[in-house]
């Protein structure tokens, strides 16, 4: 029944008795080192290299590149067809082929999953990553991880693309990114369930508690607090943030948020976990588009945010002038138009208006109409007024100030 | 000759075992205590000062999630140990020639990935779900009632997806247990109760303590059930320490963090372990 004794001593006695100088071995080995070893283990960042490229810098990534037939793109969902016309389209015309993943759900999770191959000069398995202006943007340009564009490689982008997304503000001459599109950040609300919502104070609603979804990403529940207390993030202080941090912990206590959602707060939206939920523009129109739905998105009085979300090369990608070749491709009118129709999102190309009303005539009924709809939203072709309304993300002057911005958001979305 | 070889055998022997501690343990822990005590950020990259403050400022930013994950580790725990003991019981002592049919049954969910199962009870337990849903449509619930996202819905979580980690240990301690020591009780006038109690159960509890083992730590340090059941008010250490981790990159806190729920998961099993008498659980589960 028993194995007596485990474990036997004399087995014991032999692996503790002292035979060649194992203490000697031990202090040589371990103690001393660890003093070494600890100091040893640091963490190598990338530096700021500089936040414009060097002249030479687009001609010395470029030089020796060859095409390879094949593009690896990573994006956020909702951001294509999922049949991918655009991407049939493109590898029938170039013999490209493209391998298209949704792997984005929130850029800060993102950089931290590519930083460490990055930093250490290995392929992160994409050439082409879809990247929001803002901290992450910032930080992916300043360790130097992305590729300087060849603008003599993206003949459509220079001549098709609107001049405000060929000099944006956080990447100035858009030296390492194109956009991709850009989006407004405002409320998405389910009808059935709530009245007609048009403030942000809303959302601050005792009425509404835990039926109402935030943004886990810090910035964009940084920009809802302020603009909810009348502060536009772009010229935000710190004293600014902590009033705002203050306002989303009061909306916290009062059991008014549900939870704090990367992408998925559209899912919650559609189960009815929340009823008002901060939104992405384009996402409530392919929601109701495809699953039948009929939510509805508005541009909050005290005004939404504008951001842009860009294609950008990383450094380490193995197929450049692929990816480069393809950036330009959604510049291409027709192209640009058909994404437009399906993900309802800004469009980056003007003409772009025009074709989607071609496109239109080619279809019937409701297709036709709901093209047309599309082709004059103010959420794809945004009017100046609708511009006037949106405010940008803060910048931050110092790695200190942007690390102080995080510390004062990131304890509500963690606790 | 031979002398020197039983010397060096103990050596060998341990050798593989031993190269694994430190390649996966030993190694893993001196690069996270050296990242504990490191200041920087991720682009210009982290340099070691030896800032211990890191620790308090961790501590006090955190310290809601980390009692919050210590409090859902112990009931968790005593949850499953109620729900387990009486199945463990069953199966060992009436399961007859169907134990192995019965232990199969329980483990039969593990063939499905435990995220899989998590996010099927998010569908069913969600606002308008199958189980909600019905009960708002006759007029017996309020419309903004909700089970996700509330602490009961995160500990349910927890207690079904380890419930097996708890049932096999004491089924195990149960199992050896030798019949005719119960029934040399009975022979001498105890009652059943008194049998179970001054018997079954001393004999039970070494299985009990690896039971608590196997559960209170990865319990207390989950973060997947939270993440997929909870909301922001049940947030436990676990995602922080992720989220520091995978998110932010604050590699300082993360490291910080993890030390402090180590070293508190370690005193509480300690004194557990106290509690209960060690030396009796090595020898019961020596046999």
């Amino acid at each position: 029944m028993s194995v007596p004794n485990f474990p036997d001593p004399s087995l014991v006695r032999g692996l503790t008795q002292r035979r060649f100088g194992r203490r000697d071995l031990l202090r040589l080995s371990g103690l001393s080192a660890a003093g070494l070893t600890l100091a040893a283990c640091g963490v190598k960042g990338k530096g700021k290299p500089s936040a414009s490229a060097a002249p030479d810098a687009v001609a010395k990534f470029w030089a020796g590149k060859t095409k390879n037939g094949h593009v690896d793109f990573a994006n956020w969902p909702l951001y294509m067809d999922p049949k991918q016309p655009e991407l049939k389209r493109f590898t029938a015309e170039t013999g490209i082929t493209v391998k298209y993943q949704e792997v984005i759900q929130e850029m800060a999770p993102w950089f931290a999953k590519v930083q460490p191959q990055l930093s250490a000069g290995q392929s992160i398995g994409y050439d082409l990553m879809v990247i929001t202006n803002g901290i992450q943007f910032a930080q992916f340009r300043d360790s130097g991880f992305l590729a300087p564009l060849d603008a003599s490689k993206m003949p459509n982008y220079v001549k098709n693309a609107a001049a405000k997304y060929k000099n944006e503000l956080y990447d100035p001459h858009n030296v390492y990114s194109v956009p991709w599109t850009s989006g407004i950040t405002g409320i998405a609300y389910d009808p059935a369930k709530v009245p007609a919502i048009s403030k942000l104070a809303d959302l601050w609603d005792t009425k509404y508690k835990g039926k109402v979804g935030m943004m886990s990403d810090t910035q964009e529940l940084a920009n809802f607090g302020m603009m909810a207390l009348g502060i536009d993030p772009a010229k935000s202080t710190s004293d600014d943030w902590t009033k705002a941090a203050d306002y989303l912990k009061k909306q916290k206590s009062d059991g008014i948020v549900r939870n704090y959602y990367d992408q998925s707060y559209i899912d919650a939206l559609g189960k009815g976990e929340v009823w008002i939920t901060q939104a992405w523009s384009g996402d409530v129109f392919q929601k109701n588009a495809s699953d039948g739905t009929n939510f509805k998105f508005v541009v909050p009085d005290e005004g939404g945010t504008l951001w842009t979300d860009n294609m950008t090369i990383p450094i380490t990608a193995k197929n450049p002038l692929d990816a480069i070749e393809l950036m330009d491709f959604f510049y291409r009118t027709d192209n640009a138009a058909s994404l437009a129709e399906y993900i309802g999102y800004v469009c980056p190309v003007p003409d772009a208006q025009a074709q989607m009303r071609t496109d239109a005539d080619k279809k019937t009924g409701a297709d036709k109409a709901a093209i047309l709809a599309l082709a004059d939203s103010p959420q794809v072709f945004p009017a100046q007024s609708v511009y006037d309304k949106l405010h940008y993300y803060a910048s931050f002057q110092t790695a200190a100030l942007q690390q102080q911005f995080q510390k004062t958001f990131e304890p509500i979305v963690l606790s | 000759m031979n002398r020197v070889k039983r010397q060096i055998a103990p050596y060998l022997l341990v050798l593989p075992g031993g190269l694994w501690l430190l390649l996966f343990f030993a190694i893993p822990m001196v690069t996270m205590l050296s990242l504990s005590l490191q200041q920087g950020d991720v682009v210009n990259g982290y340099v070691f000062t030896g800032h211990w403050q890191t620790y308090v400022d961790a501590l006090s930013n955190y310290e809601s999630q980390l009692v919050r994950s210590l409090i859902y580790g112990v009931v968790s725990t005593v949850i499953l140990i109620v729900l387990a003991f009486p199945v463990a019981y069953w199966i060992a002592f009436y399961g007859g020639k169907r134990k192995s049919t019965y232990l199969f049954l329980l483990l039969l969910p593990f063939f499905v990935s435990f995220v899989l199962r998590t996010i099927s009870w998010r569908q069913i337990l969600t606002d308008d779900g199958p189980v909600l849903h019905p009960l708002k449509a006759l007029g017996l619930l309020p419309e903004n009632v909700h089970i996700l996202g509330t602490a009961p819905a995160v500990i349910a979580g927890l207690v079904y997806n380890f419930l097996p980690f708890m049932v096999l240990p004491v089924y195990v301690a149960l199992e050896r247990i030798d019949p005719r020591v119960v029934e040399a009780a009975r022979d001498l006038y105890a009652d059943p109760a008194t049998a179970f109690r001054r018997v079954i159960l001393p004999l039970s509890l070494p299985g009990v303590f690896a039971g608590v083992l196997m559960t209170f730590v990865p319990v207390s340090s989950d973060y997947v059930n939270s993440a997929v059941l909870g909301s922001s008010s049940t947030t436990m250490i676990g995602q922080v320490i992720q989220a520091q981790y995978l998110a932010n990159s604050d590699y300082p806190t993360a490291s910080a963090l993890s030390f402090v729920l180590m070293a508190v998961l370690l005193i509480g099993v300690f004194a557990y372990a106290r509690a209960l008498g060690t030396e009796d659980v090595m020898k019961v589960a020596a046999r």
